[in-house]
């Protein structure tokens, strides 16, 4: 893997996002700041993501790791280059987001929680991402794909085999140059 | 056509743009606000009787008054846009759609509270949702709402957007700070209150979007004015999503008070049940809301038609009544499996535990254990028991809320569906024909 390091344009981006927050409160800068990390690095973060980031915010590794171990979208091993989370959580399951987890593992041969042998695809089953009202529904990076049927879900998988990109949730762009 | 003052441009082109939104009589709060001194606008919000649009109830302008104000200590306004609880898409739809009217309810209230620095809080699965408030933040620095001196004023006020990264937890308020300090989400001890220490041990003010963007028109009409709306306690409009087994799912603008027969029945709102099936059950306010069966959700236990509004649906306490929460309104038709979904929400409580306290950590893996083993069909009678034993050791024994969350959907679904339970562990059979979900081609049964 190259070297873990932030090119010049974001690490303009995190500086932005540390000024923020108050003198001497710049911690409170390194959730999006370990998005941004997660997003340029592979899509997981790595003991040397963490400790990268770390050493931007001038704070102990390990006030790095406790959180990142805490919340649901940092990804803490390797995954897939598209991340499918599919929302299980009741009014999904009322409108088939069993059938759509089912129909995923079956066409890609892995269960929830794997990623393909090729290291195209990782499967999620997720809590409430507030599409209730357009269930069933997975995000796949920072799209909704939602009022899913499985033709519809066919059709987004050949289409994620094509991309080249893998799925990140913000980038460089995401926050206005303040 | 019920009384609009949140989604009343929602068919307006453009709306999203600063342009279009203010062609609409955007940011006029601000200006009137600001012509007030800040303990006016308080009381503007005071009479109106708005109450946090959150979930809690608890009256907004009273939790304004609350906050502290020490000599050269800055004081903080924190949007909870972290919305995470199952059955709620309101607030997402209010900021893609709306974003402008939460920026101009955040700065009016930031006015109001005297702070200099305003925090949006959002989940991270928004992410799409970060991009559309900073652009239009960005359009509300340009055209001189936000930064130094305001309109010329004297105000100040910086707005910035700050992403969560997928925590339930954070939408409980004191987690939300813990989070938005770049720590995990543990709940805090209270007191404290954030009213006296919050964001950095500073007086801050957390509201939810809703709370926040309803303060528009509360300046706007007067707080006298927007109380007359809706019924008694309850005043003003309510979002409402609406989701599960009916016709039209979606976003709606309701006057509180509107029955809820109608809510689900009328062509204005829900459309009636998918398939013109029968009505079941209803969690009328997200998943932490006791689940009520269809006679308790159309008629109170005296008889009287159920109303979308703090009082009525509550009315006869969690014994045959339930609480507008977040206003998450679930819908499940005849066909449904009530220890099904139940076990959708176990296992939602489960995984969001912040772990903190052992009634909770432990009780919701229990919990979800325990339904588990019911729907595998290994369930006995005395699971059934254990299952109302747990909930009870839980609720009221917890730092923060989640604890009870977590307790009453299990304790509403055993109360009004215990024959479903009995049914499962004493036939095992039996739950391998319960139709439990629409297969998803055309939503036609499965």
């Amino acid at each position: 893997m190259s070297e873990v390091k932030f090119n010049d344009e974001t690490l303009a981006v995190v500086h932005n996002l540390i000024r923020r927050y108050p003198e001497g409160r710049h911690k409170s800068a390194l959730l999006p700041i370990l998005h941004l990390a997660q997003a340029e690095f592979g899509g997981w973060l790595s003991p040397a993501t963490m400790d990268y980031v770390a050493s931007i915010l001038n704070i102990k590794p390990v006030e790095v790791y406790e959180v990142a171990s805490f919340y649901s979208m940092y990804n803490l091993n390797p995954v897939g280059k598209c991340i499918l989370e599919v929302c299980r959580t009741s009014s999904c399951w009322l409108r088939g987001a069993d059938d759509v987890i089912r129909h995923i593992e079956k066409r890609l041969n892995i269960q929830v929680g794997e990623t393909t042998a090729d290291g195209m695809f990782s499967l999620k089953a997720v809590e409430c991402l507030g599409s209730c009202g357009t269930a069933p529904m997975m995000q796949v990076g920072k799209d909704f794909h939602e009022n899913l049927t499985l033709e519809k879900v066919d059709e987004l998988l050949t289409q994620f085999a094509d991309e080249d990109k893998h799925s990140r949730y913000c980038d460089a762009n995401t926050y206005r140059k303040n | 056509m019920g009384k609009k003052l949140l989604l009343q441009h929602d068919n307006v082109p453009g709306i999203d743009t600063y342009e279009v939104y203010r062609q609409q009589g955007g940011y006029a709060s601000v200006e009137k606000a600001l012509k007030m001194t800040s303990d006016e606008v308080v009381e503007e919000v005071k009479k109106s009787g708005l109450r946090g649009r959150g979930g809690a109830g608890f009256p907004t302008g009273m939790k304004w008054s609350f906050l502290a104000k020490p000599e050269g200590v800055p004081r903080y306004l924190v949007c909870n846009a972290d919305e995470s609880e199952p059955g709620t898409f309101k607030d997402r739809y209010l900021m893609q759609r709306h974003p402008h009217l939460l920026i101009e309810g955040m700065i009016t209230a930031s006015y109001a509270l005297g702070a200099n620095t305003a925090y949006i809080y959002i989940r991270g699965e928004y992410f799409y949702i970060v991009n559309i408030l900073e652009k239009a933040i960005e359009e509300a620095y340009t055209a001189g709402w936000l930064g130094d001196n305001i309109q010329g004023t004297g105000y100040s006020l910086n707005m910035y957007v700050h992403p969560g990264a997928g925590a339930y937890i954070c939408g409980e308020e004191t987690a939300l700070l813990e989070s938005l300090e770049g720590k995990r989400g543990n709940p805090r001890i209270k007191p404290p209150f954030p009213a006296v220490k919050g964001l950095y041990a500073c007086p801050t003010v957390v509201n939810n979007v809703e709370t926040i963007a309803a303060v528009v028109p509360i300046v706007n009409m007067g707080g006298d004015e927007y109380a007359k709306i809706g019924i008694g306690k309850s005043t003003g409009t309510k979002l409402i999503s609406a989701s599960g087994h009916i016709k039209k799912p979606g976003v709606y603008e309701i006057e509180l008070g509107l029955p809820v027969e109608e809510f689900i029945y009328s062509e204005e709102y829900c459309g009636g049940i998918l398939n013109d099936k029968k009505l079941k059950a209803v969690v009328p306010g997200g998943s932490s809301v006791p689940v009520l069966p269809a006679e308790l959700s159309l008629k109170t236990p005296t008889g009287e038609p159920r109303l979308m509004s703090y009082e009525s649906l509550s009315e006869g306490g969690f014994i045959s009544g339930s609480m507008l929460g977040s206003g998450g309104f679930i819908v499940m038709d005849e066909t449904t499996s009530i220890v099904r979904n139940l076990h959708t929400f176990t296992r939602f409580y489960h995984h969001e535990s912040c772990g903190q306290c052992s009634p909770c950590r432990e009780g919701t893996g229990w919990m979800e254990k325990i339904t588990h083993k019911i729907l595998d069909g290994h369930g006995t009678l005395a699971d059934i028991d254990l299952l109302w034993d747990i909930q009870r050791k839980i609720e009221g024994n917890t730092i923060c809320p989640l604890g009870d969350a977590a307790a009453w959907p299990v304790a509403a679904a055993i109360r009004h569906f215990r024959e479903e339970f009995e049914e499962y562990v004493s036939n095992p059979a039996s739950i391998v024909d319960v139709k439990h979900y629409y297969n998803i081609h055309n939503l036609v049964e499965a």
